[in-house]
């Protein structure tokens, strides 16, 4: 403005003049817009960031050093250390072993299931179809507090080490990876409702004129989910998994409950990061350095499916 | 589901569309001609046909998730009626439906604190959440470059476990070391460095701030969509009225995000009521009364005091709230027809 002098009213300033202060308070407002953008962007990051740079501190130097600064030259001499990861890798190097074999078959078979179960429910005209949909998609909005005392108790009567040897004649697995298979059945009929939504927001878009098509080929039911639907389900499948690996990988409560003591041995690692703290001195490097070791899976997800998993949270 | 639908009435001898979908009934076509009786029978097994080669699919999962949802919760009500307080099986001795568990419920003040509480969390952090969302949507909606690695920086806290960002939040509101008394002091604000989790005040506070920032960015998420969705004339038609950027959003805009809304809000409650892992991580069994949800006080008193049947009925109460949120939601949905 200042650099447009005895211009009061656009009347007055010649052409040139109002097209530079327009493009002069655009500017100026694109500042201000992305000054706030990045101030979210630390708002959003500034715990992670900090925690990483504890991550890489002694105790004592975190206690005497910015938070946010990391503890090498020239913001700090002394205190780097990869102590912390060392500790928090070798405790939860089991904890992470139990995550993979609970996560990778409780997110295949949810995802499967959810989609063969869209697929059925979608294809057919039957006049409690609506029943059944609605059925399925509540289970999503089910307080995982109202299922947990029959959840404990039915894991507590059911040997599932006994029952696989018993209807399918398996040997007797360790106690420990039959833990895990309670898990994963819990994982699996709780992933179910919001598995059958994703799908079935999807299998309502597909075309119906190829179902038909293939329909009146004579092709069964089974026949066109395997051939037609199931090649045609791949984007679905990648954000159901993204967003079923990420849930079972984080959850908390289920292996609170199923596992029996606290988990033992078949603890996944959000237990194994939870009892990290033991005793009274809580070392904050340690636990920074294994929160993000056990985060590093869903945070790898994320970085290379972060539009995929968008897309999967916003359904 | 409805083009599907369409396709196969169009498709499929004897169910054309015009014509009454009433099975087993010969059908008088709206043009006036009579099908005829052999067209029909074909329509007929068709769709049974295609209704029973579809059982084998929807069937397993349904009794699945039906099994451990429906089931479970049966089950759980029946435990809540017992006075359960066993290692193994409840010895089902119903008496009478007293409701004995209920009645003990209303008269525990440390009942109603956790009811306070949760409704507290739920409001506050579901709004907040809201919000802050919507503001994020706009911002990122304004033609920016480097859209995406806004949004992905937002919405990254989401990946993370409860357990992970309760770590680092207790952390970050330590009263020596962490970061924000840290940055306070930095600044010279000592006065307003407080023991933001341990002192009552500012408890539950510091922990829906924690949620905010963990899940406000599923908020943008849904917001941008539903921005995305609103036609660029709608856009031009408030700016050609003269409308000012706050006033079109609030009198133009805003209306018309009602559906994502609705959708973000109920998913934010669900998050809400899955609070209790990250309250679990940040202060154990027990959040004492200022921080203390249903949750928290179903799983202490079902796991550490084993009062089974006491822990069943405060999680039925539980179902109850979420129940009363989701159902006009669902019924809604229901009605549009999007179920």
């Amino acid at each position: 403005m200042s650099s447009a002098p005895a211009s009061p009213t656009p009347e007055n300033q010649s052409r040139r003049e109002q097209v530079e202060n327009a493009v002069r308070n655009a500017d100026r407002s694109r500042v201000a817009l992305y000054g706030v953008l990045v101030a979210l962007v630390g708002f959003y990051l500034a715990p992670l960031e900090a925690g990483l740079m504890t991550a890489f501190k002694t105790t004592n130097a975190f206690n005497t050093t910015s938070p946010f600064l990391p503890a090498i030259w020239p913001f700090a001499s002394g205190g780097f250390t990869t102590g912390p990861w060392q500790t928090a890798f070798d405790t939860l190097w089991n904890g992470l072993v139990n995550s993979m074999l609970l996560a990778v078959p409780a997110t295949i078979l949810s995802a499967g299931l959810g989609s063969i179960a869209a697929y059925g429910v979608t294809t057919i005209d039957w006049k409690y179809q609506t029943l059944i949909v609605a059925l399925f998609v509540a289970g999503i909005f089910i307080p995982y507090q109202a299922v947990l005392v029959p959840l404990s108790r039915l894991f507590a009567i059911v040997n599932t080490q006994e029952l696989l040897g018993f209807l399918w004649g398996l040997p007797l697995m360790h106690e420990h990876y039959a833990s895990i298979i309670n898990l994963i059945v819990a994982h699996v009929a709780y992933g179910i409702p919001i598995t059958f939504l994703l799908f079935r927001g999807y299998y309502q878009t597909l075309s119906g004129e190829m179902i038909e098509a293939a329909r009146l080929d004579g092709a069964s039911v089974f026949s066109i989910y395997r051939n037609v639907v199931l090649p045609l389900s791949k984007p679905m499948f990648a954000v159901t998994l993204i967003y079923q690996f990420t849930q079972i990988w984080n959850d908390l409560l289920f292996a609170l409950v199923i596992l029996p003591s606290g988990g033992g041995a078949a603890a996944p690692v959000t237990i194994a990061l939870n009892s990290l703290s033991g005793g009274i001195i809580t070392s904050f490097n340690t636990q920074m350095a294994g929160a993000f070791v056990a985060a590093l899976p869903t945070l790898v997800v994320y970085v290379l499916f972060g539009e995929q998993f968008a897309k999967g949270v916003a359904g | 589901m409805q083009r599907i639908r369409d396709t196969l009435k169009r498709l499929t001898p004897g169910k054309e569309a015009g014509e009454s979908e009433v099975e087993g009934q010969s059908t008088v076509r709206t043009d006036g001609g009579v099908v005829s009786e052999t067209e029909t029978e074909r329509g007929q097994s068709l769709v049974s046909r295609d209704f029973l080669q579809s059982i084998p699919f929807w069937l397993p999962p349904f009794l699945l998730m039906g099994f451990f949802v429906y089931g479970a919760i049966g089950w759980n009500f029946v435990i809540s009626l017992t006075d359960f307080s066993g290692l193994l099986l409840p010895e089902y001795k119903i008496s009478a439906f007293d409701f004995e568990m209920y009645r003990q419920a209303l008269n525990d003040p440390t009942f109603w604190t956790a009811a306070r509480n949760t409704l507290v969390l739920l409001v506050a952090f579901t709004g907040l959440c809201l919000v802050f969302g919507m503001g994020l949507a706009i911002l990122v909606d304004q033609e920016i470059r480097f859209e995406n690695t806004f949004r992905t920086i937002y919405l990254l806290p989401m990946s993370l476990s409860f357990v992970v960002t309760a770590k680092f939040w207790a952390w970050m509101y330590n009263f020596k070391i962490g970061m924000i008394n840290v940055t306070l002091r930095q600044f010279g604000l000592d006065f307003l460095a407080m023991q933001w989790i341990s002192n009552p005040d500012t408890k539950l506070a510091a922990v829906i701030f924690a949620l905010i920032w963990q899940f406000s960015g599923y908020a943008m998420v849904v917001y941008l969509a539903g921005l995305r969705a609103i036609p660029d004339a709608h856009y031009e038609a408030a700016r050609v009225d003269g409308a000012s950027t706050l006033k079109m959003y609030w009198r133009v805009i805003l209306p018309q995000l009602r559906a994502s809304t609705m959708s973000a809000a109920v998913v934010l409650m669900v998050f809400a009521l899955k609070a209790f892992d990250f309250l679990y991580v940040m202060f154990g069994n027990n959040p004492g009364p200022a921080a203390d949800i249903l949750a928290t006080m179903m799983f202490r008193e079902a796991f550490g005091s084993n009062n089974w049947a006491y822990g069943s009925a405060i999680a039925i109460v539980l179902f109850l709230m979420a129940l009363a949120v989701v159902a006009p939601y669902l019924y809604a949905e229901y009605r549009r027809g999007e179920l």
